[in-house]
Parts: structure tokens; C-alpha cells; sequence
């Protein structure tokens, strides 16, 4: 060992850049590991835009259609549906949809494009499960409502625009997707009103 | 001592062997990734000429299109014409394998990888190869690839391709001359290239930010092992 | 407050105590060289080779069907995927690179003599595990070259006499290699070696620090110790040798990511081009051969014309490796102080080596196969000649203390 006095500055100095660059490097050797989690092209590819043909769809039923793996509701609601639902308010949690559950343009009473057809992700707020429809016998949950959305899980209930009801576990109205009308019988889920 | 000596000798030609297989002499391809219209043109005869029988099936049509800057109405109205395929769906066959293997033989390879295993040179050279003999089933023969089971697609394009006693190829007869007929070759052998490591523009240059940083992070560390070893010396 | 998170640990479990044995203040000596740098260059790749097979197993299809376009999901779909894979391919064959060099290092400066056999038995091992893991790592992207080196590699187990037969049936799983044997390879390559080879790196540090590391003058320095205790040729490992060990691991990147980067296939010695081609059990490709790394012992296996004695004698020049230390009689460590029959014995070795690499890669012909016999000859011949001249080796005096 020598006895050479030490610059002590010029050590330190050094020392962080080293850490500092070193660091850097460190930080993006961990992107590609990070990144490579995210949806793969063919995920991607799976989870491109889907059309549904709702002309089929009688009053009152509902058809299920499988969007980036998830269960969409295409439900066609009768007059006595949507005159019922103006009712329910005070019973809400956020009967308004003040809260961005769904695109701008699906803001509204019906939650909805077109009020006829409500069209959302079939997953309960709460934690993920998808909730059973009750075309006639909601009534037993919620008394004065004759149809609405069941989650068999942890009780959770939903009225025929999503919206979640009061005392119950899931904290905000059922998600809406971006969807299209192409015409009136043709619907893409997944891609927003007024996008190519 | 003779012998080792022979040995030796006999190890250097031999390096020259080691990569090829084939004796025939390849001409170069001179492939450029840059050139996108090639590319583009690549693709085109690719699909119009090859891809009845042989896929690319690790790719998709939608990462082809963005990597060859072609939009993706185009890639759609040009090449897939079958609604339930989506555009980002794998470029699979249109042909059912067992019966592409009842015509000839044998399932026509799928294409994606073809460059990685064979180079661009082989390709290159395989193309402009065909020529005209009687006795194999489709009429033609291969100068890089003797009795291969495939007919020449390529005819309309160069005509007839007769070999000559010199063991070079003549051709009458096609759409082409020579030149363009090379250029078309050139371009699907571009295609093929591309399509057996898409990444390759991107990951070069990614090497260079990557070798850069690593010179800067080289001197530092050299500087800084320098400082702390004046203790030593 | 860290003092006091250090302390409670401390009283806990010996966590100071244990850095400054391994690392604070172990003593080094003071005059390592290049050749030093493969050791911690070997943890660096592994640690490269554990991180990236763990992010490949996320992707990977262990089955015959869905092996091959599984490697194509990864190198095209995923996003980052090609370098994940690059860097693990690459990270194969810098592997060898730096184990060879590491091996030839401890060759070199004697550093598997007395009292470092442990040491060498315990780095033998690992080259053995790896050389297995490397081997089932191969069979998995399912390629021609996967497939049918699978299929050679395996056959050799064939020539033991009585129970070959069904010992190549019994590894395969089945009549050929198939998906069952993809199966257990995969279990075994990402599992079952990786936790060994972890173990046996562990063992071979503990043994290193245990008796200290040689150096290129091949004394020890712990026989010459100040009034403390401490080394007087020996300085703490850090911050001497972690700031040159940086300096080291960041040459190595260069070279390593040129090849990632600029050339992964590494001219068809790091991926194979039949490799491209999915595994056709119907089909072998025209030229086949184990990646370079296995070259030197495949060379030999094809040298010897007889299937069993083949085997035998590729297992012997691995072998032989083992009982190294006690080939070497002599009691001087570095080829510094050696005579000049060691060195060129050495030099004609590394050559030897080199040589049968080559050969092993290309195809056989007559001509080569007399070559590799001859450098066969000469690989083994290292060994004999090293026995027999090393019990009255004429040495040159060692100095005392370390030079520069």
C-alpha cells in the first residue's frame, strides 16, 4: 500500500457517477423485463373491436359477447324498463353516472346510444365477478323493481342501466365500453363513437 | 509429422465449406432493409405468387403493414380477402395442408424463417435458378436446389428459362427482361429477409444508444478503478 | 438509524460479519491480472442466464407442437421478447467463452494445487452441470438442430454395453425424441440444474474464500502476514476489486452486446441456421454438429473408431479434468516459475483444444479425422506427459513476495 495522500473530491466524485450511470443502465436492463408483460401482439390482435348484429335480440333478452376476453351484455330494454328506471334515484349510489364509468357520449339517463339497447362489461365493480340478469324475479332483491343485475358473489346489485344500488359491496355502476353503431342493426364494441 | 502436416493444410479450404452444403456458387443478393418500396414490392409478388401455398405464419398481417409502412385499409383491400381473417390475425395459408400435400408431394414449407435457414444469397440464387427439364414432374429443375418439387411460379415473369452448355440460364419469352426480373427476385427475397427477423432495424439501432452508453460507462469505470488503485501502485 | 436496523440484524444473524469475510475484508493479493476478471464475469452471466430464462418460461410452450412457434411468439409478438431471447442465447455462449477462459486461468497460474482441490472439484462440477443444462437448453426452441443433436447426444448412452439400450429409452421417454422428452428436459433445465448449479456456485466460493485466492505468481500470501494479521501482499476485495471488477464487467458488456445486438447468431455458432427450421423427426439436416462449445469433446468422440471406446474417451477428456491436481507433482504453481517443458506443454494444449473445436464443427473427412486423431493424442497427451515431468520439474525460484 502506498502512503500517497488521497483526493478524497475526485474519489467521491468518481464514485457517484459511476453509481449514478451505472444505475441508468440498471434501470434500462428493466424495461424490456417489464415491458414484456404487457399485451402481446396477439393479445392485442384477440382483443381487437367485435361486431354484434342486435337485430335479433328480443325485448327484454339479453345476449353475451366476448370482448378482450370479457363478457359484453347487449340487453334490449322495453319502455316499462326505461320508464322504471327514471324511479330508482334516491336508491343509487350514483344515479347521475358522475363518475367515468362509461364514455362521454353513453352519460345520460339510459347510460346508453341508443336507449333501446343497453350495452356494457358484464363485471361487477366490486371484485370481477359477472352478475346473474334477472329478467323477472330482481323484485326479490329490490322491491318495486321487477328486472335488473344480481352478482351471485358478495350480493351486489345493479338496475337495468348498471347502475349499482345502495348497500351493497361494489362501489360504481357497471363499466360501459366505447361501441359504434355502424347502423341500425350493427353494433362494434370497442371502438368509440365518431373514430374510424 | 507428414501427415499432420497434410491436416493442416486441409483445414483451411475446408473453412470455406463449412457454412454452405450446396457447391454451387450464389450470387450476392445485395439486400437492402431500408428500401421499403422494395419491400412493399416484395410483399406484393409474394402474396400474389407464393402465398397460395406457402404461409408466413409467424407474422401478422398488421405488423407487416406498420414495419412496411403500408396502412392498414391497404394491407386489408390488397391481401386479405376473407372477412373472418383480421388484420392482426398470423398470414396462415389459404390452402388446407393435406391437400396441398395430395398436389405435390409433400406440404409446401411454411416461409416465415426460410432466409434464417437458407441466407439471402441461396434465395436470391434459388429463384433466378429454375430451368427447363423434361423429365421432373413440373418441367423444371433447380441449379441450388437439384429435383425440387415445386413448380417455377416465376415463368410469366422471366418466360421459358432454357440452361445453357455454360451452365448459365437463358429465358424467352417472359414479361420481363433480365434486369427487371432480377429486381422482382431481388424484392421477395427482401420480403423473405425481412420477414425472418422483423426486429432487425430496431434492434441495430438500439445496439448503437446500447454501445454508446457503454463506452461512457466504460471510461468511468475505468477512471474510477484507476483513482482507487493509486493506493496499490 | 441504519446503524441500529444493522445492529438489531447483527444480533440476529451475522450479516457484517459475513460481508467482511466475503467481501469488506477479504484479502486479495494485489497483483491479479486479466485473467482474473472471468470469475465474477461467470456470476454476472448467470445471473443474465437466471433472469431471462425466468422472464422465457412467461412465453414458452413446453410440448412438441407448440415449442417452435412459441420461440416466434417470443421473438416477434412479445414486446421485448427478441432481446429477452437474444440475450439469453447469447448469454449461453458467453457462458462457455468465460468459463474456458476462468478454466484456463486456474490451469495456467496452478490454481487447483494443493490446498485448492476442492476448489477445482467443486468449479469441475459446475462445468459439468452446465454442460448438462446447455445441452437440455438446446432441445427446447425444438429446431432440426435441437432435435437431431438431442437425438445424437442421447444415442451415446447407447454404447454402454447391456443396458444401453434401454437407458437411451428410458431418458427419451419414448422410441425417439418427442414431446416427452421435451418435457422432463424443460423440468430439468429450468428447475432441477439451475437450483444445483446455484449450490455448487455457492460451495465454490465458499471454498475459495476459505483458502484464499491464487494469484499469478502462484504464492500464497497468507504466509506472509504485518503485525495485524493482514496480508502484506493482500488488499481488502472492496473497494479494490469491486471498482475493477466494474471496470471489467463494462468491457464485457461491450463485447457481449456487440454480439446481441449486431450479431446474434453469432455467424451460426451461437444459433444454428437448420435451428430456424421447425424439428422434422422424418428429416436430418445435411450437416449436423453440437453448438461450438461441446465441439472439442464431439471431436474426440468422432476421432476414436469404435462407438463405446468413442463415448469412453469423450468422457475421459472431461474426466481427466478432475483428477488434475493430482496429475501435477510438482509444488510450484505458476507457469511463471515452470520449466519451459510445462509452458509449451500448456501452449500445445490451449492449441490442441482450440484445434478439436474446429474440427468438431465441420464435417468429417478423411483427411480431418487423422487431425483429430492426432490432436486427441496430443489433448490426452498433456496430461501423461504433465504426470511424468512434474515429479522432478526443474523450477525456477519463486519470489517471496508478489511482483508486478
Amino acid at each position: 500500500m502506498s502512503n500517497a495522500p488521497v483526493d478524497t473530491g475526485r474519489r467521491r466524485f468518481l464514485t457517484a457517477a459511476t453509481a449514478v450511470v451505472g444505475g441508468a443502465g440498471a434501470v434500462a436492463v428493466a424495461v424490456p423485463f417489464i415491458k414484456s408483460w404487457n399485451p402481446s401482439a396477439k393479445a392485442k390482435a384477440a382483443g381487437a373491436p367485435v361486431e354484434v348484429n342486435i337485430s335479433k335480440v328480443e325485448p327484454g333478452q339479453l345476449i353475451r359477447v366476448e370482448w378482450r376476453g370479457k363478457p359484453v351484455w347487449v340487453v334490449r330494454r322495453t319502455e316499462e324498463i326505461l320508464a322504471n328506471l327514471a324511479t330508482l334515484d334516491d336508491q343509487l349510489r350514483d344515479p347521475a353516472s358522475v363518475e367515468e364509468q362509461q364514455p362521454a357520449y353513453a352519460q345520460n339517463a339510459g347510460r346508453s346510444i341508443n336507449p333501446e339497447f343497453f350495452i356494457a362489461v358484464g363485471l361487477c365493480t366490486h371484485l370481477g365477478c359477472s352478475p346473474t340478469y334477472l329478467p323477472d324475479t330482481f323484485g326479490e332483491q329490490v322491491e318495486g323493481v321487477p328486472s335488473g343485475f344480481f352478482c351471485p358473489c358478495h350480493g351486489s346489485k345493479f338496475d337495468m342501466a348498471g347502475r349499482v344500488f345502495q348497500g351493497v359491496p361494489a362501489p360504481l355502476n357497471l363499466v360501459v365500453p366505447p361501441h359504434q353503431y355502424i347502423d341500425d342493426n350493427n353494433v362494434i364494441i370497442g371502438v368509440d363513437q365518431g373514430d374510424a | 509429422m507428414k501427415k499432420l502436416i497434410i491436416a493442416l493444410v486441409t483445414l483451411i479450404p475446408s473453412l470455406a465449406f463449412a457454412a454452405g452444403g450446396s457447391n454451387v456458387p450464389l450470387e450476392s443478393a445485395n439486400i437492402d432493409l431500408h428500401d421499403k418500396e422494395s419491400l412493399q414490392r416484395g410483399l406484393d409478388s409474394f402474396q400474389h405468387y407464393c402465398a397460395g401455398c406457402h404461409s408466413t405464419q409467424y407474422q401478422r398481417y398488421s405488423r407487416v403493414a406498420d414495419d412496411l409502412g403500408i396502412s392498414v385499409d391497404d394491407m386489408r383491400a390488397k391481401y386479405i380477402f376473407d372477412d373472418s381473417i383480421k388484420i392482426g390475425s398470423l398470414m396462415e395459408n389459404s390452402i388446407p395442408s393435406k391437400d396441398a400435400a395430395k398436389w405435390f408431394g409433400a406440404t409446401p414449407p411454411d416461409l416465415t424463417l426460410v432466409a434464417r435457414v437458407r441466407g439471402e444469397d441461396w434465395l436470391y440464387s434459388y429463384l433466378k435458378g429454375f430451368y427447363h427439364d423434361e423429365s421432373r414432374p413440373f418441367g423444371v429443375n433447380n441449379t441450388v436446389f437439384p429435383s425440387v418439387g415445386m413448380p417455377h411460379v416465376l415463368e410469366e415473369l422471366q418466360g421459358l428459362p432454357v440452361k445453357q452448355e455454360d451452365g448459365t440460364i437463358v429465358s424467352t419469352g417472359g414479361k420481363l427482361n433480365a434486369e427487371e426480373y432480377d429486381q422482382v427476385v431481388r424484392d421477395i427475397t427482401g420480403f423473405l429477409v425481412y420477414s425472418g427477423d422483423p426486429v432487425k432495424l430496431e434492434r441495430e439501432s438500439l445496439g448503437w444508444w446500447v454501445m454508446g452508453f457503454l463506452f461512457i460507462f466504460f471510461i468511468i469505470a475505468y477512471f474510477l478503478k484507476k483513482e482507487y488503485w493509486k493506493d496499490v501502485h | 438509524m441504519v446503524k441500529n436496523i444493522v445492529d438489531w440484524i447483527d444480533a440476529r444473524i451475522p450479516m457484517t460479519a459475513t460481508y467482511n469475510r466475503h467481501v469488506g475484508q477479504y484479502a486479495t493479493p494485489t497483483n491479479f491480472n486479466f485473467w482474473y476478471f472471468f470469475g465474477s464475469l461467470a456470476m454476472l452471466v448467470l445471473v443474465n442466464q437466471l433472469l431471462t430464462g425466468i422472464w422465457l418460461t412467461m412465453n414458452y410452450v413446453p410440448t412438441a407442437e407448440g415449442a417452435f412457434a412459441s420461440i416466434e411468439y417470443i421473438m416477434r409478438d412479445v414486446e421485448y421478447g427478441w432481446l429477452l431471447r437474444y440475450m439469453h442465447s447469447t448469454g449461453a455462449s458467453a457462458f462457455f467463452v468465460v468459463i474456458y477462459l476462468h478454466m484456463f486461468r486456474g490451469l495456467i497460474y496452478g490454481s487447483y494445487q494443493k490446498p485448492r482441490e476442492l476448489l477445482w472439484l467443486f468449479g469441475m462440477l459446475i462445468f459439468l452441470v452446465l454442460m448438462a443444462e446447455a445441452f437440455m437448453g438446446y432441445l427446447l426452441p425444438w429446431g432440426q438442430m435441437s432435435y437431431w443433436g438431442a437425438q445424437v447426444i442421447i444415442s451415446l448412452f447407447g454404447a454402454i454395453p447391456v443396458i444401453g439400450d434401454d437407458l437411451t429409452l428410458w431418458i427419451r421417454g419414448d422410441f425417439v425424441v418427442s414431446g416427452a422428452t421435451l418435457n422432463r428436459f424443460f423440468a430439468l433445465h429450468v428447475i432441477a440444474l439451475p437450483l444445483v448449479l446455484v449450490v455448487l456456485v455457492f460451495l465454490h466460493l465458499i471454498a475459495l474464500h476459505e483458502v484464499g485466492s491464487n494469484n499469478p505468481d502462484g504464492i500464497e500470501i497468507k504466509k506472509n502476514k504485518d503485525e495485524n494479521g493482514w496480508p502484506v501482499d493482500g488488499i481488502p476485495f472492496h473497494p479494490y476489486y469491486t471498482v475493477k471488477d466494474i471496470m471489467g464487467v463494462a468491457g464485457f458488456l461491450i463485447v457481449f452486446c456487440y454480439v446481441l445486438f449486431f450479431m446474434p447468431e453469432g455467424g451460426g455458432y451461437f444459433l444454428e441456421k437448420p435451428n430456424f427450421e421447425a424439428a422434422n423427426p422424418m428429416k436430418t439436416p445435411e450437416h449436423i454438429a453440437p453448438v461450438w462449445y461441446f465441439t472439442p469433446f464431439y471431436a474426440i468422440l468422432r476421432a476414436i473408431p469404435d462407438k463405446l471406446l468413442g463415448v469412453v474417451g469423450m468422457g475421459l477428456a472431461i474426466a481427466v479434468l478432475f483428477v488434475l491436481p493430482w496429475l501435477d507433482r510438482c509444488k510450484v504453481k505458476s507457469v511463471r516459475y515452470r520449466s519451459m517443458v510445462h509452458k509449451l506443454n500448456i501452449s500445445q494444449f490451449a492449441v490442441s483444444f482450440i484445434v478439436l473445436g474446429y474440427l468438431g464443427a465441420v464435417p468429417a473427412t478423411p483427411a480431418l479425422t487423422i487431425a483429430a486423431r492426432i490432436f486427441t493424442l496430443t489433448y490426452f497427451g498433456f496430461f501423461l506427459a504433465l504426470w511424468i515431468y512434474s515429479k522432478n520439474e526443474k523450477t525456477k525460484p519463486v519470489p517471496e513476495r508478489l511482483t508486478h
